[in-house]
């Protein structure tokens, strides 16, 4: 967790400072990603602040309750006034805040321009810290086969593809294979997984079978929602496959238990 | 009165289909339309900008509608044919019975058409003693078994070719009874060789459209099978029954259509046939039909216009959206209950026969994005699904658990102190009841996770206590 381990090959900035949206369920469930994404971000350079924060409010946008969306969207814009930058570490949460937020205030001019600037210094993390940061490689061990989900909204909100590959590419020990159907949805959906509790299972019973034919030993992705989703099937089925955030191993903290994992696994 | 709709028992036709080992069989082997999509796009290196290409011009023809409708009835006039408008099933079903029997019509050929089904056509025909036969190989084998297409555009898709040979043998007595049919190709001859007899029997042809062009008055059909070309040619009369958002302006609009319309429906550059019909047969004409009918329906869409939804109505049909999605994949079109499946049908469906009914459907996505990703006419499907849950919330009609569940959350998270403490006990207790297992085989409230899956339990305090304690600072 220290700041000194600093990624090599990156582009020195002014320290910009950065508010970490670290969403609500690395909040509550996993705030280890929500550190590994502070010691990626303190790496790259980044003055890290965490403004006193909830959720971005998109159980509410998606449930259809559009005024709470609205009220916790003002609510997060207000808390990260003074950041240079908001960075979160899931694709599907970075979706809320720079592509939805926007139009949650369309049509109400003062709000959708502080909206606009919002989103504007608003990024998921991983490609903050590849788009932004310019950091190209991280300095990380882990030792095993590791497949990347690209979870959907990161995938084809924000275009998030190759940041996550390029970092994982420079972890020592760690062999990145493909997943097959790496792009399609794992089944979460947010509320839709305990809506739609059978639907959701089905589609993630094929996440988790194009998984263990993959032969891989880890899964990553960068949402903790679709994480939780693939750990729960693939735990429920018996199987040992691992499943962590991405900011876990890029981060070099990959050591602890993983999602849903019970006592910390022997040491590597 | 449109078709029957099961589909405000979404959940329960979900289970059906999931336990349905038949179905499932059949839905694994539905993958190929995404492989081919995705090649024959990349093979257009003008895709994407064909892509907006057409956007515009769907959306300036639903800017116009009405001049280009009256141009197109204008131009359908000029040409011998005449022009039906049906404000809802009941009338679209009626002008159509009406012509037919007006013709003494006992038996009509039919084209593969939604709006057909839309209007339960079938029925009504049957209903006055008139033989409608469905010539397109998939609606002949569901016309045989009394189902409804469980996709737009191959409606067949839930079946295998082991239950199609099983419906011709009891189907085809005349038939000899030892003879194969273990080969799709024989399946398709016998096909062939019924369905001849018909169309040369048929009094009327009825036929849907995949455009109708203002510009000449023409309709145009594509089939990879030919048989719209023996439906609408062979009869004496030809009917086209299409939705009012069918028209566009021009042929050259109607071609650019036509280009990502069968490269994101079945990857090909083109279907099969392309048919274009103008009128009836003009003097000199060695074949076509005697007259030429055109039934334009509304059943709901013009109220779409102007409003929200009215992005829904570029839809061309081509199917892409429901290959492409992952809850379509699982339980095929049967289970969305109504005529038209997948996200276009979860969009569309609320918007013709209302929310009370099609409502589950626009709330039973995970908002991948992947059919707007693939949608040639970019329509923004997942943000109308989202508008349909705006409406239902609006109305209170989202179930009660999920609005009171989603109300007592919204009291803490706006109130960020509070939150604080709250999630940080709740956290603590929960990663304290998880007894160092790390997750949850049940939780109460989660019962729909956790009858599937485990649930991971919190690490114990939350993040943001960790920080404040770390930095030792308010923030």
């Amino acid at each position: 967790m220290s700041a000194t381990a600093a990624p090599s090959g990156q582009i020195r900035k002014s320290q910009p400072r950065v508010g970490l949206f670290v969403t609500c369920l690395v909040d509550i469930i996993r705030p280890s990603v929500g550190f590994a994404a502070v010691k990626l971000l303190e790496g790259a350079g980044c003055k890290v602040v965490v403004p006193a924060q909830t959720c971005c409010g998109q159980p509410a946008y998606n449930s259809g309750d559009r005024l709470t969306a609205k009220r916790l969207a003002r609510q997060a814009i207000e808390a990260f006034e003074d950041c240079d930058y908001v960075v979160t570490p899931s694709g599907s949460c970075g979706g809320m805040l720079i592509k939805h937020y926007p139009q949650l205030f369309a049509g109400e001019p003062d709000l959708a321009e502080r909206a606009e600037r919002f989103a504007a210094k608003s990024h998921e993390l991983v490609s903050f810290l590849v788009e932004v940061m310019g950091v190209d490689k991280v300095e990380a061990r882990y030792e095993g086969t590791v497949a990347y989900h690209d979870s959907c909204a990161g995938l084809r909100e924000l275009g998030i593809k190759a940041q996550p590959r390029r970092l994982l590419a420079g972890v020592e020990g760690l062999t990145l294979v493909e997943l097959s159907g790496a792009e399609i949805c794992c089944g979460f959906g947010g509320l839709f997984a305990t809506k739609y509790g059978e639907l959701s299972n089905a589609i993630v019973v094929k996440k988790a079978e194009d998984i263990k034919s993959a032969q891989v030993d880890t899964v990553l992705a960068g949402d903790l929602g679709c994480l939780m989703n693939m750990a729960g099937k693939l735990s429920r089925e018996g199987s040992p496959i691992k499943v962590r955030h991405v900011a876990e191993i890029l981060a070099g903290m990959g050591d602890g238990p993983a999602i849903g994992e019970g006592k910390p696994e022997p040491a590597r | 009165m449109s078709a029957v709709s099961t589909s405000a028992h979404f959940k329960d036709n979900v289970h059906e289909a999931l336990a349905d080992a038949r179905l499932q069989g059949a839905m694994a082997f539905s993958g190929n339309f995404v492989t081919r999509r995705a090649a024959a796009a990349a093979r257009l290196p003008e895709f994407e900008a064909l892509r907006d290409s057409c956007r515009a011009i769907k959306d300036h023809t639903l800017a116009h509608l009405d001049l280009y409708l009256e141009a197109y009835e204008a131009k359908v006039r000029a040409s011998g044919g005449e022009v039906h408008y049906a404000e809802d099933a009941e009338e679209a079903r009626a002008i159509i019975v009406d012509l037919c029997k007006a013709m003494g019509a006992r038996s009509v050929t039919k084209g593969k058409s939604m709006i057909a089904e839309e209007i339960g056509l079938n029925h009504a025909l049957e209903a006055a003693g008139i033989e409608p036969v469905e010539t397109d190989l998939g609606e002949y084998i569901i016309q045989l078994r009394g189902e409804t297409p469980s996709h737009i555009l191959a409606p067949a898709i839930h079946l295998r070719a082991k239950d199609v040979e099983q419906e011709f043998r009891k189907a085809h007595r005349d038939l000899p009874p030892d003879r194969s049919l273990a080969e799709p190709a024989q399946l398709v001859g016998e096909a062939r060789q019924v369905l001849r007899a018909k169309f040369l029997a048929a009094d009327v042809g009825i036929t849907g459209a995949n455009f109708l062009i203002a510009e000449t008055g023409t309709s145009i059909i594509v089939t990879n099978e030919g048989n719209g070309d023996l439906t609408q040619t062979l009869p004496q009369a030809h009917i086209v029954i299409a939705s009012i958002e069918k028209i566009v302006p021009t042929l050259e609009d109607a071609a650019q259509l036509l280009r990502v319309l069968s490269r994101s429906a079945t990857g090909q550059d083109a279907s099969v046939y392309t048919t274009l019909s103008t009128g009836p047969r003009r003097e000199g004409d060695p074949d076509g039909p005697r007259a030429y009918h055109v039934v334009i329906l509304d059943n709901g869409r013009s109220n779409m216009l102007g409003g929200e939804f009215e992005h829904m109505l570029r839809c061309i049909r081509c199917g892409a959206c429901m290959n492409h999605c992952p809850v379509y994949q699982a339980v095929g079109g049967h289970a969305y209950g109504w005529v038209y499946p997948g996200p276009m049908g979860a969009v569309l469906t609320p918007s013709l026969i209302g929310v009370a009914e099609g409502g589950q459907l626009p709330n039973a996505s995970t908002f991948c994005g992947r059919c707007e990703e693939v949608c040639p006419v970019r329509i923004p499907l997942p943000g109308m699904m989202r508008h349909w849950r705006e409406r239902e919330f609006e109305r209170r009609l989202s179930p009660a658990p999920v609005r009171y569940g989603l109300g007592f959350w919204a009291f803490f998270a706006g109130r960020p102190a509070l939150y604080r403490l709250a999630t940080d006990l709740a956290a603590r207790a929960l990663n304290l009841a998880a007894r160092g297992k790390g997750r949850f085989a049940w939780a109460p409230f989660a019962g729909g996770w956790t009858r599937y899956r485990d649930l991971a339990a919190p690490e114990g305090a939350t993040f943001q206590t960790r920080w404040r304690s770390r930095s030792g600072a308010t923030r």
